[in-house]
């Protein structure tokens, strides 16, 4: 079976800066596969480039058996792959309605969408309670997971989440952390991007560990959480 | 006698003009950030444009049936330009230093002038706009030019219809998202090239609509007019904080309403007598937007765009 997400020896640079060195790694159909690594990795970066926010310097991607190089950021949604930035991004004078609405902009099935924004109400009660309220308003927690449920309303077959627990509270990061496993459960295939190490190991089937552009460390979710240098570096122990 | 509703209703109209044209800065700043100065001219593009047509009416047409295919062409006329200038100048420099196409949109703005003076027949001075003939209309106390109905139903619906589009359609909404967010606009799918181009589209439409009221309050329409005009609804623009629609609007209503009263009543103040009268009008106009950028830079209804996150 042919990868969901297949990245060969991708390369990206700002100007003359080589932020991506060539890094490979694949993501299979219903896995979750986390990028660990420092402040500055390159984490962020390898994730714009896959939504095609940033074009590649050089290597291949390819999603779902075709290649993704270069095309806009707008027709990688409608391939299936969903980003949820990191600082999470959303529209903050629009609703929490609207801002869900955007997140399925391109599907045609208006009943559909209703039912997925009441599925994301559901999942996210709270989200459901303050639906008319301008997404700016949000607390930190409540606009993750806005930018969670405006993931997945594109119905998309890779989720990708950038950094869904920076800034929270460690019981919102629970919460957090909580629902990708739910998803996880449900069958979403996640590329995830964490800094909290310890909870994206512990649910990744896959992780890679990055390093200044590069990844120095890949294995199971449960041999790197297991890793002795992963452990002294990313897991504050010594 | 008392002549402050006859001023005030001068005021509004003058105003609605210039709020009509503000529309184009607004939303093509609220959506890349560039201030197109060219924007003037796309609005004196299309005052021409509707009297193209106009001349090439038989003899004796009614300007009432003419009307409609005046604004027809004048639309077409200015959204060409404005798309134009978008697709030519103004996206090969998207990303590059502001200065950029700042100085590219001055330089075009002088270009298109030129053009007009060049190329269009008898354009180096003013060319005589057709005018409603007849007696003034009496609205209760106040009394208003035949032409300036026109205005007086163009700028409302042209309002009402931005404002349904914006807040109640899909394009409208994904206009909303990507002058919000850019970036994470393409990641919901949207176009944003699209985008840009509806904005600077929508803007030149209003421009065209907003020359023809110029040529029926003024009858003439010449090369030069963009220029003070595209000042003013610059002005309008920041009035109402720039980004925003209805805030253009109002800006460009609160300076026409300014300006009125200022060339009506500031040379009655004593010791003023010597400031008042229509010579004075633009000075008063941007001592408005100096205080207004002094004492509220992000307009009257500005903190829409400041809490850009
Ligand atoms: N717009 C940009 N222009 C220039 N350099 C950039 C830009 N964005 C990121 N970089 C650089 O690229 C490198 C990788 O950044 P990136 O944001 O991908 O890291 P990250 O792994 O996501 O870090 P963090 O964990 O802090 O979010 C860094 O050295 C960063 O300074
Ligand atoms: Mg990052």
């Amino acid at each position: 079976m042919t990868a969901l997400l297949q990245v060969e020896d991708l390369k990206v640079a700002y100007g003359k800066i080589e932020a991506v060195k060539g890094i490979s790694f694949t993501v299979q159909q219903g896995e979750v596969v986390t990028l660990i690594g420092t402040n500055g990795a390159g984490k962020t970066t390898t994730l714009r480039t896959l939504s095609g926010l940033l074009k590649p310097a050089g290597g291949k991607i390819f999603f779902d058996g075709t290649p993704l190089n270069g095309i806009g950021a707008h027709k990688v949604v409608a391939m299936g792959l969903a980003h949820s930035p990191e600082g999470r991004r959303l529209f903050p004078r629009l609703t929490i309605t609207e801002n869900l609405q955007l997140g399925a902009f391109l599907r045609k099935d208006p009943d559909g969408v209703q039912q997925d924004i009441n599925m994301c109400y559901d999942l996210f009660p709270i989200l459901g309670e303050r639906r008319k309220q301008a997404a700016g308003t949000l607390s930190g927690g409540e606009q993750q997971m806005l930018a969670m449920g405006r993931a997945l309303m594109s119905r998309p077959k890779l989720l990708m989440l950038d950094e869904p627990s920076m800034g929270l509270s460690p019981i919102m990061m629970q919460k957090i952390m909580e629902t990708i496993r739910e998803l996880k459960a449900q069958g979403t295939t996640i590329l995830l991007v964490e800094q909290n190490a310890q909870a994206a190991l512990s649910i990744a089937n896959h992780g890679h560990v990055m390093e200044v552009g590069k990844i120095v460390l890949s294995g199971t979710g449960e041999e790197l959480l297991h890793d002795e240098s992963v452990r002294k570096a990313y897991l504050g122990e010594d | 006698m008392n002549d402050l509703p006859q001023q005030l209703a001068n005021g509004l109209l003058l105003g609605a003009l210039y709020g009509l044209i503000a529309i184009g800065y607004t939303m093509v700043y609220g959506i890349v950030q560039l201030l197109n100065f060219a924007h003037g001219e796309i609005f004196m593009i299309g005052g021409f444009g509707a009297l193209t047509m106009w001349l090439w009416m038989p003899d004796g047409t009614n300007l009432a049936v003419a009307l409609p295919l005046m604004i027809l062409m004048a639309v077409a006329c200015s959204v060409l330009v404005a798309v134009g200038a978008e697709r030519f100048a103004y996206r090969p420099l998207r990303g590059a230093p502001r200065l950029a196409p700042l100085i590219t949109a001055i330089g075009l703005s002088i270009a298109l002038q030129q053009a007009i003076w060049a190329w269009y027949p008898d354009a180096t001075k003013a060319r005589p706009f057709p005018e409603f003939t007849g007696s003034r209309i009496e609205l209760g106390s106040v009394s208003i030019q035949r032409g300036d109905l026109y205005l007086l139903i163009a700028a409302p619906v042209c309002m009402i219809a931005l404002g349904f589009f914006v807040s109640k359609t899909r394009s409208g909404r994904a206009m909303q998202a990507t002058s919000q967010d850019p970036d994470t606009a393409k990641l919901m799918g949207i176009n944003t090239d699209r985008i840009i181009v509806m904005a600077f589209a929508i803007g030149g439409a209003f421009a065209a609509i907003a020359a023809i009221a110029h040529g029926l309050r003024y009858g003439n329409v010449d090369f030069r007019m963009g220029f003070i005009a595209g000042l003013k609804a610059f002005t309008a623009a920041v009035l109402g904080g720039i980004g925003n629609i209805y805030g253009a609007m109002i800006g460009g209503i609160v300076l026409g309403v300014a300006e009125a009263m200022a060339t009506a009543y500031v040379g009655n103040i004593p010791g003023m007598e010597q400031f008042g009268g229509g010579s004075w009008k633009d000075v008063w106009a941007f001592v408005l937007l100096i205080l207004v950028l002094l004492l509220r830079p992000q307009g009257l209804l500005g903190e829409r765009v400041s809490d850009r996150a």
